[in-house]
């Protein structure tokens, strides 16, 4: 029987479409269910030994670990709610001092971007060699003003604070290009007859500006959460494994890392993952339901 | 005339594309002539060393060699991905036995070397008693030791005319030497990195870190010997101890900033460079100090070479085996100043004119009073060091190290029962 012509493409189409679905399917979904499949099991030491499927006593031994596991998801809903809430602040500031153009602005905007080009590893070690308590320049130049020396990330309280600090100084840039993005797409109309009203410059920023750019500021907030929950090279290139001595920065990408690599539990590692991952999946959608 | 595709020709198509995909992940290639023999290691002294005498192999061999060089941790990552998906592109592996050897014998991933080794011009029963016995599990050889390390006493000359010779002697010499702008004492204070240099305090103190298979870390022994390292670096050493490794101690005392520096033997090269060193004319090298029950360091084979159970250039990886850690290459790289494990080469005293002096004789005592072991000899040796090295960290931030270490012990002790079962399993 002769094929019409939109059958033939519908036909082409799906041929075309094969590969890239054999890819997807071989590199997402088959880990993922692989993943699952072996946070079931107790395999230990090599993963294609014979493990034994123990239901969900990874998950239970998870939840009822209050030494590592609970600890490390406090500091990773720390450690993101403080880098983003910074960089936000930082980056809407960022983004509108650069809304309108001015002397030098290309140097600026090339400026910034820098921090964004190194790779997340080599920053790790800048800010070890600046921030080191003995041979560091950080503490060299707090000697010249009288300031005694900090253990930065030497200290266990100092240590999650620091990281915080580097991660804004190196993603706040980000959230300045998306917000300057956003902010070039609005009108400004609204503005210019708020203006007219009366509106001094923080009410124009807050009652006009500000809801414009929330579609904008709710995507932005989306990617950084997502990123900042996932961080992990920064971490481990700063702190080591477990994030230092006592844990004090091991988050939970940094716990999996380490239950995997340094201990060999692959089934609690794929346990700890999976919860990582649905708490992401949930932080996205709350996010985008209290955005809609 | 026929615009679209045929039901033929999608099927097809579909198949041919899913083919591919298969094909490109499953296949594997029976090794040619051409095949390299691919060697995994350490970026290491010994290493770049061996990677100069490559040709002379190659030439032996008739194959080439590409010898891929990572940092510890990377390596132990890379093997961990890659044998746990069978894969054949690594043949030599150089691993650290202590740390490595037995879970990696549990999951089957070291060829047996045993037969081989039995080879009379190889020599085995020429390499040192306790790098042999770590090269050993249940009665196979699985890897032959090439790089061995002990823990020396480096201090500044300039500082200190006569080195201590007891821990009592050390700790009284570095209080007096802490000043502003000087460290009496650096050393590792990492949880689990300083669990290996801390471990010669606890031999020297009576302790182990188990006796007769059970958790021997809340002893009385044990508990005065992480009192002890946590007054000496946490009171005479620099802030943030707690988060220093070897990357950050040995800069210190490179740059002049500490009287006192215990690590190991191995590393001197690092501290005598002067691209690198401002006190490399001032450095001395003393015996490990003695503790209440002597001097007891550790001995220890810090990398060895084995082959990958799924290696298809086994008999080649041996011959490469067989050459770096035979006696005349081990011989040329312990007179450029590398220690190796063969004994021959350790009386030879030609082999060992490349030490300075002072470290040689240092070195020679260490090994006499040596303990083959610097760490818990485990499966899991990570979260092993993770527990012992607990009371440590507790002792440099000067907190209650006893209730620290008792809890340590209960954690170590139901630890040491399922690491049992792990490798009864």
């Amino acid at each position: 029987m002769a094929l019409t012509i939109e059958q033939s493409n519908r036909r082409l189409k799906w041929a075309m479409l094969t590969p890239a679905l054999l890819f997807v399917g071989a590199m997402i979904i088959f880990p993922l269910l692989f993943t699952l499949n072996l946070s079931t099991t107790d395999a230990f030491g090599a993963v294609n030994a014979g493990a034994k499927h123990i239901g969900l006593q990874n998950f239970a031994d998870a939840f009822s670990d209050s030494r590592r596991f609970w600890p490390a998801v406090w500091r990773t809903i720390g450690f993101t709610v403080g880098a983003v809430a910074l960089e936000t602040v930082f980056g809407l500031a960022l983004a509108m001092l650069m809304r309108r153009a001015f002397r030098g602005i290309r140097w600026v905007r090339t400026v910034l971007i820098i921090p964004l080009l190194a790779t997340p590893v080599a920053i790790g070690i800048l800010w070890l060699l600046i921030l080191d308590p003995t041979n560091g320049i950080a503490n060299h130049l707090l000697g010249t003003l009288g300031i005694p020396p900090q253990e930065f990330l030497g200290s266990v309280s100092g240590s999650l604070p620091t990281l915080v600090l580097i991660d804004v100084w190196q993603w706040t840039p980000m959230m300045t290009l998306l917000l300057l993005a956003g902010l070039s797409t609005l009108s400004e109309e609204p503005e210019e007859a708020a203006s007219m009203d009366g509106a001094n410059a923080w009410q124009r920023f807050r009652y006009v500006v500000l809801p414009m750019l929330g579609p904008t500021l709710t995507t932005a907030l989306v990617l950084r959460a997502v990123d900042g929950l996932k961080t992990f090279d920064i971490i481990y290139a700063t702190k080591g494994a477990g994030g230092g001595s006592s844990f004090e920065a091991e988050t939970l990408n940094v716990y999996a890392y380490g239950l995997t690599f340094d201990y060999q539990e692959y089934g609690l590692a794929a346990a700890v993952l999976v919860i990582f991952t649905l708490f992401i999946i949930g932080v996205v959608v709350l996010l985008r339901r209290r955005s809609a | 005339m026929s615009r679209g595709i045929s039901r033929r020709s999608f099927v097809g198509l579909t198949a041919a594309a899913a083919g591919a995909v298969t094909v490109g992940a499953c296949s594997s290639g029976k090794p040619t002539a051409d095949t390299r023999l691919r060697v995994a290691a350490v970026n290491h002294v010994w290493t770049r060393a061996l990677q100069k005498r490559l040709p002379e192999f190659e030439e032996r061999i008739g194959r080439r060699v590409s010898m891929s060089l990572l940092t510890g941790d990377q390596l132990s990552s890379s093997y961990n991905v890659k044998l746990n998906a069978s894969a054949t592109d690594i043949d030599v592996m150089m691993v650290r036995p202590l740390q490595e050897q037995l879970l990696f014998a549990h999951n089957n991933w070291l060829a047996d070397l045993s037969d081989r080794a039995q080879d009379a011009e190889f020599n085995w029963s020429d390499f040192q008693a306790a790098p042999k016995e770590a090269s050993t599990t249940a009665g196979k050889v699985l890897t032959v030791p090439v790089v061995t390390e002990r823990p020396v006493l480096y201090y500044r000359k300039d500082l200190v005319p006569t080195p201590p010779r007891t821990l009592d002697e050390l700790q009284q010499a570095a209080a007096r030497l802490t000043t502003k702008g000087r460290f009496g004492y650096v050393g590792r204070g990492q949880r689990s990195g300083a669990v290996t240099q801390w471990s010669s305090f606890l031999y020297s103190y009576g302790g182990d870190f188990t006796r007769e298979g059970q958790s021997a870390i809340a002893t009385p022994e044990a508990i005065a010997a992480y009192q002890y390292y946590g007054d000496l670096l946490g009171k005479s050493g620099p802030p943030g101890a707690t988060n220093m490794s070897l990357e950050q101690a040995m800069p210190i005392f490179a740059q002049g900033k500490a009287a006192f520096y215990v690590d190991a033997d191995a590393i001197y090269t690092g501290l005598i460079d002067p691209k690198v060193s401002a006190v490399g004319e001032t450095i001395g090298y003393a015996p490990f100090p003695a503790g209440p029950a002597g001097s007891k360091p550790y001995n220890i084979p810090s990398w060895s070479l084995g082959i990958n159970r799924f290696s298809l250039l086994q008999d080649h990886a041996w011959e490469f085996i067989r050459w770096a850690a035979g006696s005349e290459t081990v011989t040329a790289l312990q007179t450029a100043g590398i220690p190796g494990a063969r004994e021959s080469v350790w009386a030879n005293p030609a082999a060992n004119s490349g030490f300075p002096k002072e470290l040689a004789q240092a070195m020679q005592v260490n090994a006499r009073n040596g303990v083959g072991h610097d760490r818990p000899e485990v499966l899991q040796v990570g979260r092993a060091r993770d527990i012992v090295g607990r009371p440590l960290v507790s002792a440099i931030l000067q907190q209650d190290v006893a209730a620290v270490a008792r809890d340590a012990d209960k954690g170590f002790a139901e630890f040491l029962v399922r690491d049992n079962r792990h490798r009864e399993s």
